[in-house]
């Protein structure tokens, strides 16, 4: 509920400053008349001007007061703004009133917000205000009180957080609370993380050997780090057999299971490399499957609806969350019609000389590349990401998802399941694959080659694009995005071998997964060499790749 | 006397074999060769006639590139393969030779170390890695500038060629081949100078760098060892091996079942034509004074191509006028309108390939066919 009240506040504030930059001049209040006079009683009052008057090292007793003032007046959730705003180093006081407020930074400017209610002061002058200095001690102190705060928080996601976060800092007075919320505490997740605290200051600091040993069988399987430190302290100096094995043990137990999520989480990242080259690459392997021509300017297709995301999110600029969903088709529709261009313009008179075609294309893509730049700027672009897919999943303390490269997963997929459906279920696929297989019986059998050959060039070509969009989510975007990838796009292609769909999928997260699991051992440049040396030899060994199409196809 | 004109004609003379107009063409160098460089010795600076230093070594850089355009024409004019990796071998040639005069610098160096070149003191190095050793014998040096660009051919060609990897494959693979190297020789652990290179050279075999007459000599040397090239080239093509080699490029499949052993003779030619490519960026560091992994970057080795298709693949002459011509409008071009250059390169690369594709020399070829055809028709007419 408060969460919503303080979202809710900050949307205000948000929009009034919005209202604020459209007005030339603020109007001549007198000098600091908006601010709220906060809601409390003297007492609380005295003590936060007492906070404006204190140095440095003695603020620390002040708030404390002011917690133990404000717990008996109980007004302590009030309060938690403020000490959030201190701990930001954003908490400032009116040089004569002494009144606090707070400076945040809105769109590069530096804009005054009243303290406790977060309403924007547009009265002030900038050099009326001065800083309340905080230091690493005092952040300790605050980070701890807002913890206690939010214990008794309403949602239980934010008390699991509170006492996560208390892990590291446990002492007698904190504990008591801790047995004292335990009791009256609901939710599964938050009693156990509760216990785990609680255990591991009994492992700590009980006398009693048979106690700490409990504490042990409760702590063992947990991922947290605080716990694996905890238990790493303690195992040197336990002096009891028993507890001195049992902590071996489940130290034992933790690092296994550590190292397993390690594991998985390598996984995650080598098939989120290979979703990216799965991407660059299958719209290459179209083209090459169907027309056997290397587009050298596939990896400006891949720049193109990078910067077509750019574009749109230029345009739309409040529209940042939905801006990808129009980003997609868009990307598809430029880098599509750009191959369908390309097609139409060089690569049909350059039919049967593959040599030619892989330079002319080539020229393309150095004018692509030269357009954007001076379009654009060499400079790199930042494509921002909508919320929905930043932050991570966390599925526990040590293993971690990153959204956006779990849904650039998802859409791989998803990408792949279309082409494959395009492919194999639409009458346009049936040609494609006539065409693949053997041109001029496809051609004799009244198939329009030509026209086949424009649009397999587009659909290649729009697919790009599509990666183009995913891409713009993982890095930066600048006119050198696509000339990274066609190396190795091509390599995915050969790899997989020719025309085949399921051979680039396959192959595309094999060398993903490779060049994650040998990047920890030799370094990411060295990682990416040897993949390259790999395939140089693979290709000795099996010249069609990993699938090869078979039968007189193949011919 | 009279067998010795006979076989100097025949080298010169038969129009339809290859690097027919050698002999034009090797006069005509010849002679801007000595020109150039006893102008810019002789002549007071302020003369019409005189040539300065600088162009002279830009002269010098060019024909180091058309040597290394004439190894890729060599390759792909006359057999077929197209490598897009050849700035590879021209950088291990440059880096084999940048290593001898790296250590001719001794304690001349920014840390005054007489044995590790600056960059391996500035890494805390406290011994020279293996492949440094010897490499300030200049007779050494000059073994590498072959052995190494010509032993990387030969490995990778084996494994390419006996595998019958050809085309569009082996030409990407060429590509990854130089990107790779791009990759390692970045890395400061490979002990070549990662991303600076190596530069500062102070003087070769004794000679200063700087000195005017050093310039002149390296260029002397470049012209000689070009016609050296060409001629070599020539010859090779026009001997028993060449017309197998052409061979292989019209139909491979038949040239094997007739009983040649066509893997052999592509990777020897591979190799020769790395092994000239690697001589060429020996040649190109001195005058230069620096060789750094850009040069094994993938558009580099891919512009060599581009010079090789505007002049005219599978003429060798085309190959090298190719050169010199994209060389100096680059020069021309990206001191005026530096941005324009990449639009003007990538534009040369699809008409080329639309248009032209026999490049210059073809273009006059048909010129000529032409003027004879009309001059047969009009023949024809006449009488009546």
């Amino acid at each position: 509920m408060r969460a919503i009240v303080i979202t809710f506040m900050c949307l205000i504030s948000l929009l009034s400053s919005v209202v604020y930059a459209s007005v030339d001049a603020p109007l001549g209040n007198e000098m600091g008349s908006e601010i709220e006079t906060p809601p409390f009683n003297t007492e609380i009052q005295n003590l936060l001007t007492e906070m404006t008057r204190v140095k440095l090292n003695k603020v620390i007793p002040v708030l404390k007061a002011l917690e133990e003032q404000a717990a008996a007046e109980s007004v302590l959730d009030q309060m938690l703004p403020m000490f959030n705003t201190m701990l930001n180093g954003e908490l400032y006081y009116v040089k004569k009133t002494k009144q606090l407020v707070a400076i945040r930074k809105i769109e590069g400017e530096k804009k005054h917000f009243s303290v406790f209610k977060q309403e924007l002061i547009t009265s002030l002058p900038k050099k009326a205000t001065k800083k309340i200095r905080v230091n690493n001690k005092v952040r300790r102190f605050l980070r701890e009180t807002i913890s206690r705060l939010q214990l008794s928080a309403g949602d239980p996601e934010s008390r699991e957080k509170a006492v996560i976060s208390l892990l590291s800092e446990l002492d007698d007075s904190t504990i008591a609370t801790l047995k004292e919320l335990k009791e009256t505490e609901e939710n599964q997740a938050v009693l156990e993380i509760m216990a785990v605290a609680i255990a591991m200051h009994t492992l700590e600091h009980n006398q009693d050997a048979a106690q700490r040993l409990e504490a042990v069988t409760a702590l063992s399987g947990r991922l947290e780090r605080e716990v694996h430190n905890l238990l790493v302290k303690v195992e040197i100096a336990e002096e009891d057999l028993h507890v001195k094995k049992a902590i071996t043990k489940s130290l034992k137990l933790i690092d296994q299971q550590i190292s397993n999520y390690e594991f998985v989480d390598k996984v995650f990242f080598g098939l989120s490399l290979g979703s990216v080259l799965f991407l660059a690459a299958i719209g290459l392997a179209i083209t090459f499957g169907v027309m056997g021509v290397i587009n050298m300017a596939h990896g400006e297709m891949i720049m193109l609806g990078a910067y077509t995301t750019y574009v749109v999110q230029m345009l739309l600029p409040n529209a940042i969350e939905y801006s990808l969903w129009l980003a997609i088709p868009l990307a598809f529709l430029v880098s599509g019609s750009m191959g369908v261009l390309i097609e139409r313009l060089v690569i049909r008179h350059l039919h049967g000389r593959p040599l030619e075609t892989l330079l002319a294309t080539f020229g393309i893509s150095l004018i692509l590349q030269q357009l954007v730049r001076t379009v654009f700027s060499p400079l790199n672009r930042q494509v921002e990401s909508p919320t929905w897919m930043s932050g991570t999943l966390d599925i526990n303390p040590v293993l971690s998802l990153t959204l956006n490269r779990l849904y650039i997963l998802a859409f791989a997929f998803l990408v792949f399941g279309l082409l494959m459906l395009i492919l194999n279920k639409t009458s346009l696929g049936l040609n494609v694959r006539a065409v693949a297989q053997n041109r001029n019986m496809a051609k004799a059998m009244g198939i329009r080659t030509d026209r086949v050959d424009a649009i397999t060039f587009g659909l290649g070509s729009g697919v790009a694009g599509m990666a183009g969009v995913a891409l713009s989510q993982l890095t930066n975007v600048g006119p050198n995005l696509g000339q990274s990838y066609i190396i190795d796009s091509f390599m995915v292609v050969v790899f997989g071998g020719v025309g085949n769909l399921w051979g680039t999928l396959v192959a595309g997260f094999s060398l993903g997964l490779a060049n994650k699991f040998i990047e920890p051992i030799t370094g990411a440049v060295l990682a990416s060499i040897l993949v390259l040396v790999f395939i140089i030899l693979f290709i000795q060994k099996r010249p069609k790749g990993l699938f090869p199409q078979k039968g007189r196809a193949a011919e | 006397m009279s067998l010795n004109l006979n076989t100097l004609s025949k080298l010169f003379d038969r129009g339809d074999q290859p690097g027919s107009r050698t002999l034009p063409f090797v006069v005509v160098l010849l002679v801007v060769m000595v020109f150039a460089s006893i102008s810019n010795l002789t002549f007071p600076t302020d003369s019409m006639f005189y040539v300065t230093t600088y162009t002279i070594t830009l002269l010098g850089k060019y024909l180091c590139f058309a040597i290394l355009a004439l190894s890729v024409d060599v390759i792909w004019g006359y057999c077929g393969i197209l490598s897009l990796g050849h700035g590879a071998f021209f950088a291990l040639g440059g880096y084999a030779m940048g290593m001898y005069l790296m250590r001719q610098i001794g304690d001349r160096g920014v840390y005054g170390n007489a044995d590790l070149p600056d960059f391996m003191v500035f890494l805390n190095w406290d011994q020279l890695p293996w492949f440094w050793q010897g490499m300030d014998q200049f007779w050494i040096a000059m073994i590498m500038v072959a052995l190494v660009p010509g032993l990387l051919a030969f490995v990778f060609g084996w494994l390419a060629f006996r595998s019958r990897v050809t085309g569009v494959y082996l030409s990407i693979i060429t590509q990854a081949l130089t990107y790779a190297l791009l990759l390692s020789f970045f890395r400061n652990e490979m002990g070549f100078g990662g991303n600076n290179g190596l530069t500062d050279f102070k003087d070769i075999l004794g000679f200063n760098l700087q000195e005017d007459s050093t310039r002149i000599a390296l260029f002397v040397i470049t012209s000689l060892t070009l016609i050296f090239v060409l001629l070599l080239s020539r010859a090779i093509l026009n001997s028993r091996f060449g017309k197998v080699i052409v061979a292989v490029r019209d139909s491979e499949d038949r040239a094997r079942f007739i009983g040649y052993r066509t893997e052999r003779y592509k990777v020897w030619l591979f190799v020769y034509s790395a092994i000239i490519a690697g001589v060429a960026g020996a040649l190109y560091v001195p005058q230069v004074g620096i060789i750094n992994p850009g040069e094994f970057s993938p558009i580099s080795s891919i512009e060599i191509v581009i010079w090789v298709a505007i002049g005219g693949r599978g003429t060798l002459i085309g190959a090298i006028l190719g050169a010199l011509l994209v060389n100096y409008a680059k020069t021309r071009f990206t001191a005026v309108l530096p941005e324009v250059w990449l639009f003007a390169l990538g534009a040369l690369f699809v008409l080329v390939t639309l248009y032209l594709p026999k490049g210059l020399m073809g273009f006059v070829e048909q010129m000529k066919a032409r003027k004879l055809q009309s001059k047969q028709r009009n023949m024809q007419e006449l009488p009546s």
